[in-house]
């Protein structure tokens, strides 16, 4: 099994077994680098996939809440070297699978002739990169390939169907349906239309659908539930995360 | 990490910029450009390149345009023989007068412009950024020209560093928004004006006023701006019967540079020169030159030159001027530099001043302190090759720049 289908796989699981897979994202190094470890196994006791966030000074998709915490992390010194390192040193049965959520302009330092490597050996399943369309993404997908990475493509409610089709059968792990326009982590409500448009990816998509963008409640969750695969928890799980409280408790919170 | 070519393809890349092959479908200028935007984004740029497809050649369209240029911009601008500086500097000095262009800088070219598209594409809002302000205020005019609603997102630094202007954009009926999250400059407006544009993307219309930013935004403002390169060549082959020897501006982002070097680009005779920033010194955090000092890499929606760590961090930069304080540049630019056509130079706050009050002096003209940098570079230019013919893109005036210079050249003066 490839990489990006063990993400696949596990959504899928998920998804027979409670009702909706739950994808959590952390920033790296936020608040400290020494609690990285910690955090990452407390999310991954409730969590069937986990995003880690590389920082990157001009998160320019994300809210408040991940333009601060990516602040903290990159003044704590985080970098994707330290976060390879620190994933390369956990034991892969004990978490599930993990992606990285990066903007472009870090993977690219890296350099896309080392990052495949680099990122399967340290047990990345695949990567999210909110600022790479489809249309630019070629050299990095054929890089991925090689390691059997994933490359999650977004869909958006402003996304025309014809490009929708292209999207759900290009992406590899799942496809990120973005709830809204607008960037991470404003409460988003769960209307009519936004189910119909949740229900028009799944129709289309061959891969698992999930939804992310402003998702804070269980109620939320259970309205999504029917629509989609797994529902992605980010600012709201790293708002937890700054004031100190369990991880773990609020992810299981969201089961219902 | 910095892009080299063999000789071959760098010989190619300039047969390609002669022949006007850039950008390409793909909106690149060579390596660089291209669109690199969040999902949500690309809808709304596909409709943008449709409207500029449409419109930008159009005559209807372009017919609007220049009566607005000549009617309420002020267009043609003057070339102005500049008899004091030639004498300083043993050269034959032209200054072209942007700053006589209504609300005081080159970007009302690109406002107007941008604002009659949005008004074409159905918009019901126009946002922008802006760095000195100027872009603000331009856009913000235009916006009540033609009866849009405007917000303006600015650095809470540049609100401090350029207050003159935020009063003005206020009075022109835009609504300003401080920009307190990354480094509260140009750079964080710009990231701010996106995420504002990502939450309305069918309603908002992003009026970028640099040469920079995804596709076809580049494109859009050079062939907006051209018309200050345009009109050069004309006013100096009727005046000095000749072109120039050295056509100079000073670049940030690069939209005035890229509109005065534009028209010049196949007169292989005539050479280029951009100034960056070079603040105070070659260290990175020192300046905001990303053409000298910068490697490749993805910020804003573009591939480009840039001012970053090795890990990708963007860098933040230092420049006495606002609107040259940014870490990136426009890809245009960073093709023109690969390709050897446009040379790239620093000049630092100080020449920058200096070079500002010596203008005031033998010309009678209080330039802006971004312009400052490129007759900073001119003189050392001409000081280096005596007699030449020497065009300079004169981009603003500086009357904004009052709070600076009375904490720097004034200090004690007044």
């Amino acid at each position: 099994m490839t990489p990006r289908d063990s993400i696949s796989r596990a959504i899928r699981t998920a998804k027979e077994k409670n009702g909706a897979a739950l994808i959590a994202y952390i920033t790296a190094g936020f608040p400290t680098k020494q609690a990285f470890r910690e955090i990452l196994a407390n999310v991954g006791k409730e969590a069937d996939v986990i995003e880690v966030g590389v920082p990157f000074t001009d998160p320019m998709a994300d809210g408040t809440t991940i333009q601060r915490s990516s602040r903290v992390a990159l003044e704590q010194g985080t970098s994707l070297a330290w976060i390879l390192e620190e994933l390369a040193g956990i034991p892969r049965e004990s978490r599930p699978p993990v992606l990285l959520m990066s903007y472009l302009n870090p993977l690219l330092a890296f350099g896309f002739d080392r990052l495949p490597k680099a990122a399967a050996e340290a047990g990345v399943a695949g990567f999210i990169v909110p600022d790479l369309p489809m249309e630019e993404c070629d050299d990095m997908r054929r890089a991925l390939d090689a390691e059997g990475l994933a490359l999650v493509q977004f869909v958006t409610p402003v996304t025309p169907e014809s490009r929708m089709k292209l999207l759900c059968e290009g992406t590899s792990g799942f496809v990120y349906a973005v709830t809204m326009t607008g960037t991470t982590g404003k409460n988003v409500a769960v209307p009519q239309e936004v189910l119909d448009y949740f229900a028009r990816v799944k129709a289309i998509s061959p891969h698992p659908v999930c939804a992310g963008f402003g998702i804070r409640s269980r109620e939320q969750v259970a309205a999504l539930a029917p629509y989609v695969d797994g529902v992605i928890v980010g600012s709201a799980l790293v708002e937890v995360i700054e004031r100190g409280e369990d991880p773990a408790a609020f992810l299981r919170g969201l089961k219902g | 990490m910095r892009t080299e070519l063999p000789h071959a393809d760098t010989k190619a890349l300039f047969e390609n910029v002669l022949k006007d092959a850039y950008p390409d479908a793909r909106g690149r200028f060579g390596p660089f450009g291209g669109r690199y935007v969040p999902e949500t984004l690309v809808p709304a740029l596909d409709r943008l390149q449709a409207g500029v497809d449409r419109y930008l050649r159009d005559p209807e369209f372009l017919a609007d345009f220049h009566a607005e240029l000549k009617t309420w911009v002020g267009r043609p601008t003057p070339l102005t023989h500049a008899r004091g500086l030639s004498k300083l500097w043993n050269a034959e000095v032209w200054l072209k007068r942007e700053d006589l262009a209504h609300t005081g800088a080159h970007k009302i070219n690109n406002s107007i412009g941008q604002v009659l598209l949005a008004k074409k594409l159905g918009a019901k809002r126009v946002i922008a950024e802006t760095g000195a302000g100027q872009h603000g205020v331009a856009t913000a005019a235009a916006c009540a020209r033609l009866g849009m609603p405007c917000t303006v997102y600015m650095g809470a630094i540049d609100m401090e560093r350029q207050a003159p202007n935020v009063g003005r954009m206020k009075l022109l009926g835009a609504t300003v928004v401080p920009v307190t999250s990354g480094d509260k400059t140009l750079r964080a407006a710009v990231d701010e004006a996106l995420r504002d544009w990502v939450t309305d993307p069918n309603g908002t219309y992003y009026c970028l006023g640099s040469a920079i930013g995804p596709h076809p935004y580049p494109y859009i403002v050079r062939e907006l701006q051209s018309v200050i390169g345009r009109e050069a060549r004309e006013q100096i082959l009727a005046t000095a019967g000749t072109l120039p020897d050295l056509v100079v501006a000073c670049v940030g982002g690069g939209s005035n540079a890229i509109g005065l070097f534009h028209p010049f680009v196949k007169d292989e005779q005539v050479r280029m020169l951009g100034i960056e920033a070079g603040g105070m010194g070659s260290g990175l955090g020192q300046n905001a030159a990303s053409l000298a000092y910068g490697t490749p890499g993805v910020l804003q929606g573009t591939y480009s030159l840039l001012l970053q760590d090795e890990h990708g961090q963007i860098q933040e930069t230092h420049s006495v001027s606002a609107g040259l304080d940014y870490p990136g540049v426009g890809p245009e630019h960073a093709l023109l530099q690969l390709i050897g056509r446009v040379k790239y130079e620093a000049v630092n706050d100080d020449e920058a001043l200096a070079a500002l009050a010596e203008c005031c002096a033998a010309e009678g003209i209080l330039p802006a302190i971004e312009s400052s940098h490129a007759l900073a570079g001119a003189k050392r230019y001409a000081q280096a090759n005596p007699g030449k013919r020497i065009l300079i893109g004169l981009s603003g005036r500086g009357d904004k720049d009052m709070p600076t210079l009375q904490r720097t050249i004034l200090k004690g003066q007044i």
